[in-house]
């Protein structure tokens, strides 16, 4: 299986603070690759050097596609999400409450629609060719809707649903920029057990039929456990351990990480 | 109802009254008056103690309704209906009153005085559609809002009186100009939100003012422009008589000579140019802009980790809202022939807001009913003289205590998978 990010020596710092500290490791395609460790180990921080909401103080963070491979460093901003297709969701969920589902869906689909839709200008005419692309839009927002089984709700406020639906949705809201990679802050998150399965079954499906590798930070052992095909762990902002899940399990370093050292 | 509560209510309207009182008495109370050689105190405690009652008296009836799961008072009933109105209705509203705005000028009651307050009306509903747009949608809160509206009059005075263009030409021309400075205040206030953006927009609405005041030798300064052409009917001016070679309104439909023609043509000029931001705005509210805009309201930060441009998003509707403001500046322009900056101060602002605000953020009708209730009311008060913004005050508070999200708050999906069911 092929590489699809690599992060190389990434450093950020914020004043006195190093939060990651020389930091590599790689994620492939079609494989879940999570990043887990105590609270304040840095893994959001990653996240947010690699969606471009900071600007790593060193380092490098490569996405590779076919024989190319482009830095994610030049992006930054909304281009991470428009150019390099790296999609994220937020460890506190970030929907359009007051929006109904399925226009969640289509802002995600913003930059097809815009020029769709000649920057507005055919739009306003009506023209037919716009009218198209919007429904073929609202096609793939539907597709999305009956996976995660909410399209009888798609013109419902998106604030108005259940906890658990809204996590799904935003995963989702994701999906629909066809992104190659998938970063997700703490999807399970306030779950209940059988919302986690669910959970667990989305991302599955994400990961064998779609081109897609996902990037998962996870506090809950039993999705992380369930689903993981490799995990590195980080504390103080260091990678201490990487493998595979029952590797991960059995790790000395890990379980002194998380439980302390005896003295 | 307990009769605690009843206590309870009376001390607290009790209460209210003394903050009237701390208001209204030096305010109302206390009024000067110049008699021979200088000025004196002839106090009115009439007035304030009938003020101060009104204040006891509607605080009173709020708590009674508050407390009360039961609705006795007719007060209430008042207020159930005024609830009642809901988006779905605000549709077959909408229709009866375009319906009545086409025909009111030739109603048989309508004279003068009632034109030049529908016009007035509607020069506020456009200028609240196009703030609509800035504060409902994109949910960039701007206060100065006014100096678009100056630029399309100074744009509109200037092109006219120079150039002498026909106002169909300086129309676009001002709408232009005022994007351009839309997008002038859009680019260094980018970064801002909320109140850090408020202030800035306010900041920009003066300095427009201030340089009217003073770049003396373009705007003529506080003397204002005058003899700003007025529009004419597809090249027919309204004139008694017209000067040589050309034929007047009346004159070619064979009518008497009426100032009304003037007025009434006018009335439906903005009426029209309302109706075309109202569309606009109907229409680029279902278009991916539209949608970046109130997703941008909701979120910016996921707007960005969605692709969505902020930048772009940001800077059109500015633009698209100056440029309406514009519009409804240069019509302010030409129906009073004269224009100073006097006309443009933050007062003005505050009102377009308070009636997008009040209205129901983003809500078109909602505009529409917020400026009939705060102009119309301010106008019928107006033999009150300067207490009339009194009643704007009050207006403002009834919205406020019935409706605290505006009179339209629901919104309606800009599209619907299954379809319109309820």
């Amino acid at each position: 299986m092929s590489n699809l990010l690599s992060v190389e020596n990434l450093t950020m710092k914020f004043g006195g603070l190093t939060a990651i500290d020389d930091l590599s490791f790689d994620a492939k395609n079609n494989q879940i690759t999570s990043i887990i460790g105590p609270n304040g180990a840095g893994k959001t921080t990653v996240f947010n050097c690699l969606t471009g909401f900071y600007k790593p103080t060193n380092g490098q963070m490569f996405l590779h596609k076919e024989n190319s491979k482009i830095s994610l460093r030049k992006y930054t901003d909304f281009k991470i999400a428009y150019v390099a297709k790296v999609a994220r969701t937020f460890q506190n969920i970030r929907l359009f409450p007051a929006m109904s589902v399925l226009e969640n869906l289509l802002v995600a689909q913003h930059n097809e629609l815009m020029v769709a839709s000649g920057y507005s200008l055919f739009g306003l005419l009506n023209l037919k060719s716009y009218r198209d692309k919007e429904q073929l839009a609202v096609d793939k927002a539907k597709y999305w809707l009956d996976i995660i089984g909410l399209t009888h709700r798609a013109d419902d406020n998106a604030g108005d649903l259940p906890y658990g639906d809204q996590r799904k949705l935003e995963i989702v809201r994701a999906m629909c920029i066809e992104p190659r990679l998938l970063c997700l802050d703490e999807p399970a998150a306030g779950l209940n057990p059988k919302e986690s399965a669910e959970l667990n079954k989305l991302l599955k499906f994400i990961k064998t039929e779609k081109q897609t590798g996902i990037l998962l930070i996870e506090h809950d052992m039993s999705v992380v456990m369930g689903i993981s095909d490799h995990v590195v762990v980080l504390n103080y902002g260091k990678k201490i351990f990487e493998g595979t899940a029952d590797q991960t399990k059995n790790s000395k370093e890990v379980i002194e990480a998380y439980l302390g050292v005896d003295e | 109802m307990e009769k605690k509560d009843i206590i309870q209510s009376f001390k607290d309207s009790l209460f209210t009254g003394l903050i009237a009182l701390a208001l209204f008495g030096p305010i109302v109370g206390l009024r000067t008056a110049s008699k021979g050689e200088g000025l004196f105190i002839t106090p009115q405690w009439g007035v304030v103690f009938l003020l101060v009652g009104l204040c006891i008296l509607g605080r009173f009836l709020i708590n009674l309704n508050s407390v009360r799961k039961t609705e006795i008072t007719s007060f209430s009933k008042f207020t159930s209906k005024f609830s009642a109105i809901t988006e779905d209705k605000a549709k077959h509203f909408a229709i009866t009153a375009i319906l009545f705005a086409v025909v009111f000028p030739f109603l048989p009651f309508t004279d003068r005085y009632f034109m030049d307050v529908a016009i007035m009306i509607l020069t506020y509903i456009m200028l609240g559609w196009g703030l609509n747009i800035v504060v409902g949608l994109a949910g960039l809160l701007d206060l100065g809002y006014v100096a678009f509206y100056a630029v399309g009059a100074y744009s509109y005075a200037l092109i006219a009186t120079t150039f002498g263009w026909s106002f169909w030409i300086c129309l676009p021309l001002a709408g232009l100009f005022a994007a351009f400075f839309g997008i002038l205040l859009g680019f260094p206030v980018l970064r801002l939100r909320g109140d850090y953006l408020a202030i800035v927009t306010l900041g920009f609405g003066e300095i427009i003012r201030i340089i009217l005041i003073n770049w003396y030798e373009v705007t003529n300064g506080p003397d204002g422009i005058t003899g700003i052409p007025r529009p004419s009917f597809f090249g027919l001016p309204f004139k008694r008589s017209p000067d040589e070679g050309e034929t007047s309104f009346h004159l070619f439909f064979n009518l008497e000579y009426s100032t009304m023609h003037r007025i009434i043509f006018l009335y439906y000029l903005i009426l029209v140019l309302a109706l075309i931001t109202n569309y606009f705005t109907l229409k680029i509210r279902k278009l991916p802009v539209g949608r970046a805009w109130e997703a941008l309201r909701e979120d910016e930060i996921a707007c960005k980790s969605l692709g969505v441009n902020p930048t772009n998003t940001k800077l059109t509707a500015f633009a698209i809202g100056a440029m309406f403001g514009g519009f409804a500046g240069s019509f302010f322009a030409t129906r009073q022939a004269f224009i100073s900056p006097e006309s443009f101060t933050f007062i003005e602002s505050a009102i377009i807001v308070a009636i997008v605000v009040l209205g129901g953020m983003g809500s078109q009708t909602g505009v529409v009913l917020a400026s009939i209730f705060l102009i119309g009311i301010t106008e019928m008060f107006r033999d009150l003289e300067q207490y009339r913004m009194i009643a704007f005050g009050g207006a403002m508070v009834l919205i406020m205590v019935f409706k605290p999200k505006g009179i339209l708050a629901n919104r309606k999906p800009t599209i619907l998978m299954h379809g319109d069911k309820k």
